[in-house]
């Protein structure tokens, strides 16, 4: 069981989170202006890289915030949290 | 009764306490002290087993964890069954019955030693060479054998009785070993104050020095010293005897499994530890030759250990056959204990001499004799000797098992054969024999250092400086010279293997099985490898080592269970209006009541009863499973717009819209209402399996999507209990009890504040039966007296009760959809012909451009239709597939997604998602069934109003039985000094959402301050304000302050926050005492030391399978909240986690 350290709340148990997948994905802001390929890529292409990861985690039963978090998809170890951007 | 081997004095067992027990139905004496293999040995019994495949008579080898051969079954009756235990690790105990395993019909006369005839055809990957013709033979005759014959002992068919229970822990340093390294750990450890658990396999600490009656330490015999060690760190240090460390996870947690002679049987630790000191020892190699594992062939070393720590010799005339210079000590010790050394065959050409005994050098054991027990064998010089007992030592290779899963890197030692711990990431060192550092003062000394100790030299005398030794030269491979015991692989195996093209240790390792037993090749892995390599003439350092998977020995199901069976599997949700006479179905963790049946009706007839009741008369229905999200704040319409299919701007205050939620790919989530009770204020519905997805899916969007708008969720799903009353004299029956409500001016889909039989409540005008409807929203501690009421009321209307099985029939009869039955996540709303919740004038909301995509708006999609089968008795299969017709194969062209009898239109009907189903009205279609083909209209997804039968009223309806209070907090079992207990009062409590200035008005306005640091509470007088998110705070006040909401909603005037009214959500208990802690950490994953979770810190939280909020009030107090259904749940597993408290003695 990893010990994720939320940004609010520290390190807690993988048991409160919830993974909430790849970070950094961003939802176009215009969608009726994209291009249905566009658009797919947006619902459903990921990286999924072996190694670095940057992807979110919401401390589901905690402070309930959503945060983004840098794992490596190999080793399992996180290598840091942080708040959302916007 | 004698026992024979037992010496006269001496050994760590109690010989003032004689225990007697049953081996294979005979009995036998031992001591309190003794392992059931020491007691066996004590009584000259040696054949315990017959080995997996060949059924060869086999004994103990060993006197710990990695023996191969002695696995016996514990049989106490009445359930306590459990196969597979090592008898080295079975602690002796009155009454123990034991038997031996994998023989018919005895272990002295076995006919599956028939198998040992066989072994030709019974060699490495056999099932892939033999018993392959004549091919139809393999299913009815081979197969079949060749499973009842595999395994070793049979798996229990009775209910295990015994408790297991789990344990969150933390510390500063996990010591692993309680040998001379780990103690030295231990002490410098505890030394610095740090917090220390050390544990250990064995029943008794102290590791080799529990047979090292020569040694002294610091001048202390070591005897003395380790009960004066053992002494020091009972105070300071958690100290876990018969706990084995057997796995390492991510970010050093460790999972130990302690066994205990009384209840809990087995405890599973969860161990978070900053540092691990890993002290686990290493295991002796046997030798590899011809019949080597006869009963009475022993690794030597235990032979010491049987000796100095049991007071048991294991044979009276010994052959010694060694490799190093360990084994000399041995023939030593068992010689001054009465034994003769019958020979030393040491493989050395340069091997010393002994005075006394007959040492052959340069020679090795070609062959051994005797069936239950060796009696002579032959050296490779053709020396034949006779003896009842041989000892091998081929060396020593360090466990490095929790190191490697660790993944920590090995290096190959050539110097003593084995590999040794290198480099990890992981916060753990390796230390003593463990790390390949065998003498004992560099053990004492390294452990210290590791520990966190400053230098320190420990004083050791009398132990021996042993040269170690590398591995054995391999021998030529033969068909009896075993390397896996417990597998019944020989080294004839790996040379099948090598000459069949398997070059990598991993291939050879699966094609013959070896070190794939239960004990992981504790004994076997590097004598291999060895092989391995002087078969391919590669040297060992090139391979590298097989991979260390959890568990280091065998853990029970029952230990991974821990206290999660039966009622405490899972959390059983009631809402809180009582049924006891309902028929129950689960819907996820809730149970709701399905029908209400009669005495003498069966469930289609109650159903049909129901339903008429709601068409003609009234019905009442509990729904209060479903969720519901309060969203608050000045852009609440604006982010509704943006999650549901409708418009939410234009809806008026006090009415209510039924919408969609999508995902952005366009399929339907879930459905339902939303209704508005002020201009930022909006009450929310989901399905009841959505409630939590929902709510997740939204603070999605909220928190890192639609960002600029200020609106807050709140889930209030179990704060209002929902009474549901419908029927044509439904407004009839409310109409007395409510109050502050106009209801003849309510028109459909609307929602009023009001009060309801006495209490607040929204009421809903809403219908999921097409009937005239509404839905009493009521706090749930008040539901059960409103439900009454509302009972008495309608009484004179023929009211009635009805469950979710009519709930399903009515809603079908109107073509309303149920999320998860029409749905499946693959369908639009335009598949359902619900265009109409889409409101066109919105520029964006989750899902709408997927909705645009070409392939959402073919023609051929699945699309939502009614279904009128031929015969209207036959009631179609739910999920049963649809085809046009004509010969099988046919293309499938959709299913049936809801189908039932209607009692109101006198016959079946059904729901289906079909290709282009809305083209295909009027038409004909089959539904396949296995055995015939039903012939089924298609019609619109509707059933005709007119045909509703209105005809006279059902029967008067029984006296409705009597309530039942819903379940209380209310302690079952006793209370104890150490743990107590205490439901606490219903009290106010509010959610607030609020940025920092609305904060500060909230703050101002109750007298206490909304704290900005995480997890921190503030208290004043008799309120409190806990954080529990960046923006959130649970606010709690005396329950009399019912105007607080008003006097903060005035305070705050235009500033945006949400105050949510969240009082009957939660029930709260108080927990106090010097073991409320643990208790808590039976089922809670968090450090509860003072200094992890000081006084004052709240936090929502894990507890078993439920969410609570946890609060430290006092140094031993907590305040623990959770949702009020999970109540009954969380009081089952702290009446289980404190039963070890209880003044009372267990029963």
């Amino acid at each position: 069981m990893l010990l994720i350290p939320c940004p609010w709340c520290g390190p807690r148990p993988e048991n409160e989170f919830h993974y909430a997948g790849e970070a950094h994905i961003a939802r176009p802001p215009d969608p009726a202006a994209v291009d249905d390929a566009a658009w797919a890529d947006f619902l459903y292409m990921r990286t999924n890289p072996r190694g670095t990861h940057t992807e979110r985690w919401r401390h589901q039963y905690g402070c309930g915030r959503f945060f983004d978090c840098v794992r490596d998809t190999v080793t399992d170890r996180i290598a840091g949290t942080s708040r959302p951007r916007s | 009764m004698t026992q024979l081997f037992r010496t006269a004095t001496g050994g760590h067992i109690d010989r003032d306490s004689p225990l007697a027990f049953h081996f294979n139905g005979r009995a036998y004496q031992g001591y309190r002290g003794d392992t059931l293999a020491s007691a066996l040995l004590a009584n000259d019994v040696h054949l315990v087993g017959r080995s997996f495949k060949y059924h060869r008579p086999r004994g103990i080898l060993s006197a710990g964890s990695e023996e191969p051969n002695a696995l016996v079954t514990l049989d106490q009756g009445q359930g306590r069954i459990t196969p597979n235990l090592r008898a080295t690790q079975v602690a002796l105990v009155p009454g123990l019955r034991a038997r031996s395993q994998n023989h018919c019909p005895s272990l002295r006369c076995d006919l599956g030693s028939v198998a040992g005839w066989l072994s030709p055809l019974l060699s490495a990957g056999f099932y892939y060479k033999t018993f392959m013709w004549p091919p139809s033979f393999w299913y009815r005759f081979y197969e079949p054998a060749i499973r009842a014959a595999a395994g070793q002992g049979r798996a229990p068919r009775v209910a295990d009785p015994d408790r297991h229970a789990h344990q969150y822990a933390h510390c500063d340093v996990l010591v692993i070993g309680a040998g001379p390294a780990g103690l030295s750990a231990a002490l410098a450890a505890a030394a610095s104050g740090a917090r220390v658990i050390l544990c250990d396999e064995q029943s008794a600490l102290g590791g080799s020095l529990l047979s090292e009656p020569d040694v002294t330490i610091d001048g202390w015999p070591a005897a003395e010293w380790l009960d004066e060690t053992l002494a020091l760190l009972a105070d300071r240090v958690i100290l876990l005897p018969r706990t084995t460390a057997f796995g390492w996870y991510p970010d050093n947690l460790v999972g130990l499994v302690e066994i205990n002679e009384n209840q809990p049987r087995e405890r599973l630790w969860q161990v978070r530890a900053k540092e691990i000191v890993l002290a686990a020892g290493a295991i002796q190699r046997p030798l590899v030759f011809p019949h080597n594992d006869r009963p009475g062939i022993m690794l030597a070393e235990a032979a010491r250990v049987y000796l100095h720590r049991y007071g048991v010799l294991v044979g009276s005339r010994i052959v010694v056959v060694t490799h190093d210079d360990s084994a000399y000590r041995v023939a030593q010790d068992l010689r001054q204990a009465g034994a003769t050394i019958a020979a030393i065959v040491d493989t050395r050409p340069d091997a010393a001499q002994v005075e006394g005994i007959p040492v052959h050098a340069g020679e090795t054991i070609a062959a051994t004799e005797g069936r239950a027990r060796v009696h002579s064998v032959w050296t490779s010089a053709g020396r034949m000797i006779q003896c009842d007992t041989v000892l091998m030592s081929g060396g020593w290779t360090p466990s490095v098992h929790l190191f490697s899963q660790a993944r920590g890197s090995l290096r190959f030692e050539e110097t003593i054969g084995a590999f040794v711990p290198a480099e990890t990431e992981a916060r753990m060192q390796a230390v003593g024999a463990c790390a390949g550092v065998f003498g004992l003062t560099a053990c004492l000394d390294t452990g210290w250092q590791a520990g966190g100790g400053i230098d320190r030299r420990f004083t050791v005398t009398g132990a021996p400086a042993t040269a170690p030794a590398g591995l054995a030269v391999p021998m030529p491979p033969h068909a009896k010279a075993f390397v896996d015991f417990q597998n019944d692989v020989t080294t004839r195996d790996l040379q099948s293997a090598t000459s069949e093209g398997f070059h990598a240790l991993e291939h050879v390792k699966r094609y013959t099985t070896t070190g794939m037993a239960t004990d992981q090749g504790k004994t076997s892995n590097l004598n291999a490898l060895s092989a391995v390599a002087g078969l391919l003439r590669q040297p060992v350092s090139g391979f590298a080592p097989t991979t260390f998977r959890p568990p280091f020995t065998p853990v029970t199901f029952g230990a991974f269970a821990g206290p999660a069976r039966g009622d405490l599997f899972d959390p059983v949700r009631h809402t809180p209006i009582a049924a006891p006479d309902a028929v129950f179905e689960d819907v996820g963790t809730w149970k709701r009541a399905r029908t209400f049946p009669r005495r003498g009706e069966d469930l289609p007839a109650a159903i049909a009863r129901e339903c008429l009741a709601v068409r003609h008369a009234v019905g009442l229905f509990d729904a209060s499973t479903l969720g519901k999200i309060e969203v608050v704040g000045p852009d609440a319409a604006a982010f509704l717009n943006r999650i549901y299919t409708g418009n939410f701007q234009t809806l008026a205050v006090g009415r209510c819209r039924y919408a969609l939620l999508l995902g952005d790919d366009g399929f339907i989530r879930d459905d339902g209402v939303v209704a508005r009770l002020e201009a930022d204020r909006f009450h929310v519905t989901t399905t009841t399996g959505g409630a939590a997805s929902v709510l997740h899916h939204m603070e999605d969007y909220r928190q890192t999507e639609f960002t600029d708008l200020r609106a807050w969720l709140t889930s209030v799903t179990e704060h209002w209990a929902v009474i549901a009353v419908q029927g044509p004299h439904a407004t009839d029956t409310i109409a007395p009890l409510v109050e502050a409500a106009d209801l003849g001016a309510m028109p459909p889909m609307s929602v009023r504040a009001c009060r309801v039989a006495g209490v607040p409540a929204r009421l809903f005008r809403v219908s999921f039966t097409g009937e005239l409807g509404y839905e009493i929203n009521v706090p749930a501690d008040d539901a059960p007296a409103v439900w009454d009421a509302v009972l008495a009321a309608g009484a004179p209307f023929g009211i009635t009760r009805y469950g979710t099985d009519a709930m399903h029939v009515l809603r079908a009869e109107k073509g309303y959809i149920v999320i998860g039955q029409e749905t499946d996540g693959t369908v639009t709303p335009h598949d359902l012909g619900l265009d109409w919740t889409i409101a066109k004038s919105k520029p964006d909301f989750v899902g709408k451009r997927s909705l645009a995509r070409s392939d959402m708006l073919r023609n051929d999609r699945k699309q939502l239709v009614g279904l009128l089968t031929t015969d209207p008795s036959v009631v179609l299969e739910e999920g049963a597939q649809l085809v046009a017709g004509g010969d099988a194969p046919a293309v499938s062209l959709g299913h049936v997604t809801s189908s039932y009898h209607s009692a109101a239109l006198g016959r079946s009907i059904a729901l289906a998602l079909v290709a282009g189903g809305r083209s295909r009205l009027g038409g004909t279609l089959y539904v396949a069934m296995p055995d015939r083909m039903i012939e089924v209209a298609v019609t619109k997804a509707a059933f005709d109003d007119a045909t509703i039968q209105r005809g006279a009223p059902p029967p008067a309806p029984a006296k409705p039985a009597a309530m039942r209070q819903p379940n209380r907090l209310i302690p079952k079992t006793g209370q104890s000094r150490h743990v107590r207990i205490t439901p606490l009062a219903p009290t106010l409590r509010l959610n607030i959402r609020a940025g920092r200035a609305a904060a500060a008005t909230v703050g101002a306005t109750l007298g206490v301050m909304l704290g900005t640091v995480p997890c921190r509470s503030n208290t004043s007088r008799d309120r409190a304000a806990l954080w529990l998110g960046p923006d959130e705070w649970l606010v709690l006040a005396p329950g009399s302050e019912t105007d607080l909401p008003a006097r903060l909603a005035a305070a705050l005037g235009n500033t945006p926050a949400s105050v949510v009214d969240v009082s009957h959500r939660t029930t709260a208990i108080e927990i106090a005492g010097p073991r409320a802690a643990w208790c808590l950490n039976a089922f809670c994953a968090l450090d509860l030391d003072l200094h992890a979770f000081p006084l004052g810190m709240c936090t929502r939280t894990v507890f078993g399978k439920a969410e609570i909020m946890l609060w430290r009030i006092a140094s031993e107090t907590f305040y623990l909240e959770v949702a009020r259904s999970f109540a009954p749940y969380l009081q089952a597993c702290l009446d289980e986690a404190r039963r070890e408290f209880l003044d009372v003695p267990e029963p």
